[in-house]
């Protein structure tokens, strides 16, 4: 019933763990697959070793869920010896990269690619560093990171994931798939702050992060609703799906999956299987027999 | 709409206590809803936020002790009566409440012991530290079996050698033993419960960011310590083939312990 295609890669069912949450070790991709979603995507990688930010990076003050993790990580040559491939678990995984420079990107897509993951995304949007602005809020930048990801990747198939912090969400996606990109995943988590008043000070380290969780919701569907009027390639609509309503929401703006990702702070590492199963129970209720009936509905 | 929050709270220090020459414990007139075994978040405006374990817990107050060892305990160790601190949590599972215990500290792993010591009845007591200096709450309980590895205090020798003597002596019932301190140590006593078939908890540690589940860093194999953990029982220490061999840096890459 949730069977869904990406790029010619079958899942079982369109829930993705969205990157950024829990997809540092091998493991924990394993488990998560486990856990019942239909792929994984792990953190991003970039050519070093990253620590990341100090703490506080992440707390959810009841209104929003905000995090500045710093794109802490292994680096990609740690990251081949820890992992050695990424085609030998029960679901496909979605490698997502990420660079300083263009050719940043076109190195770590090269490494990448030999662990034969079944997707990379190139992460251009992560508001919480300060290089990461000029690739996700400029087309023709974006349009270049595309070509040097696709340039080095072979034949797997390449997602760019875009930023909701841009007036010109639609030229970008327009620039990007132009550029050879396989799929485009929307969004990454929307720029904001808190302030913590007794302290006199913002909570997180880094001052400024991302607004993810159901605070972003209405902002992901905008955005997937405004690339789906603008490309053909499929969407990875991320951002803000904590039930299964969420989830068709997301698929009638027009996404192909869907990532999950602060859902596994509200409910849990197994947040996919409850989502699917309400999916399901939606689809039932409604006699909607494939999700491909009301894929992009709002659009007609 | 999931009603949660997370987020650190300003609470003032009430009492501030120096255990020892490297240990101080900061209290707070606070209500805390918090087990043996769980961890709060402790966060220094400006600084860093870390876990802590609770080392004292009463119905209107709660403490935690820290060993002066970096730039985040430095500073903690510079804060005055009155001071703020944030504060969110308690998080993790915390220990199982069993009869017949025997609890084992090393180090500043004491502090995690201090509480589950206070609700279990008569537990017998094994504190291990390096030396004099470094040992915490020696003073705290009766009946504890104290151990330094220089001897400057109490036996000279390791915890798991008293550990193995007990287990020997016929006269002494120890159905659960419960640890906390250098992972290298506590792969030990988990060795030698699992060869006197005896149930243990171990309380592990790794880098944490979130401290509920989302940031990853903390895992071990495929626990994640902060909310599947951190107290482990002897099973599922058994079954992690990372544990008193590996931790993973903040970046996330795998080391040797």
């Amino acid at each position: 019933m949730l069977t869904t295609t990406l790029c010619g890669i079958k899942l079982r069912n369109p829930t993705v763990l969205a990157s950024g949450v829990l997809g540092v070790t091998k493991e924990c991709f394993d488990r998560i697959g486990r856990e019942g979603a239909g792929a994984v995507t792990l953190k991003s990688l970039c050519h070093e070793e990253r620590p990341g930010h100090v703490n506080p990076t992440m707390f959810n003050d009841g209104t929003a869920f905000l995090n500045a993790v710093g794109l802490s990580g292994q680096g990609i040559d740690n990251a081949v010896k820890d992992f050695k491939r990424l085609d030998d678990l029960s679901i496909p995984v979605i490698a997502s990269i990420f660079g300083y420079k263009i050719e940043h990107f076109g190195q770590v897509a090269k490494k990448i690619s030999k662990l034969k993951p079944a997707m990379i995304e190139a992460n251009i949007s992560c508001p919480n560093i300060e290089y990461g602005t000029p690739y996700f809020a400029d087309p023709e930048l974006a349009a270049k990171v595309t070509r040097e990801v696709k340039k080095n990747s072979g034949k797997i198939p390449v997602s760019i994931k875009l930023s909701p912090n841009v007036h010109n969400i639609k030229d970008i996606a327009k620039a990007v798939e132009k550029a050879g990109a396989d799929a485009i995943t929307a969004i990454n988590a929307a720029s904001g702050m808190k302030i913590d008043i007794d302290a006199r000070k913002p909570i997180l380290a880094n001052k400024i992060g991302g607004i993810s969780g159901p605070a972003l919701k209405h902002i992901t569907i905008r955005c997937v609703y405004d690339v789906y009027e603008t490309v053909k390639i499929p969407i990875i609509g991320t951002g803000g799906v904590t039930y299964g309503k969420d989830a068709i929401e997301m698929i009638m703006a027009g996404a192909t999956t869907i990532g999950i990702g602060a859902g596994i702070y509200y409910r849990g590492t197994d947040v996919f299987k409850k989502i699917c199963n309400e999916m399901e129970a939606w689809m039932k209720n409604n006699k909607v027999k494939s999700l491909d009936e009301i894929r992009g509905i709002v659009h007609k | 709409m999931p009603c949660k929050k997370d987020i650190p709270k300003m609470l003032e220090i009430s009492e501030i206590i120096r255990e020892s020459e490297y240990h101080k414990t900061l209290f707070f007139k606070h209500s805390l809803d918090c087990k043996p075994g769980q961890f709060i978040m402790v966060w220094i405006p400006g600084i860093d936020e870390k876990p802590m374990a609770v080392s004292y817990l009463k119905k209107d107050e709660f403490a935690f002790t820290f060993h002066s060892i970096g730039k985040f305990t430095h500073t903690l160790a510079k804060l005055k009566k009155g001071d703020g601190v944030g504060i969110r949590g308690p998080y993790g599972n915390g220990f199982s409440i069993k009869k017949n215990a025997c609890v084992i500290g090393g180090g500043v792993g004491m502090t995690c012991m201090s509480t589950l010591i206070d609700a279990l009845k008569n537990p017998m007591v094994i504190n291990g530290a390096r030396n004099k200096d470094s040992l915490l709450f020696h003073k705290r309980y009766k009946n504890m079996i104290t151990t330094t590895d220089d001897g400057s205090y109490g036996r000279k020798g390791f915890t798991t050698e008293v550990l193995n003597e007990q287990l020997k002596n016929e006269k002494i019932k120890i159905d659960i033993v419960y640890t906390c301190g250098p992972e290298i140590m506590m792969k030990k006593i988990v060795d030698i419960c699992r060869k006197h078939k005896i149930e243990c908890e171990a309380a592990l540690e790794r880098y944490m960011s979130c401290g509920f589940g989302v940031c990853g860093k903390c895992m071990i194999n495929d626990k994640i310590i902060c909310i599947d953990g951190p107290i482990f029982n002897s099973k599922q220490l058994n079954e992690m083939p990372e544990f008193g061999k590996f931790t993973r840096l903040k970046s996330g890459k795998k080391v040797s312990l």
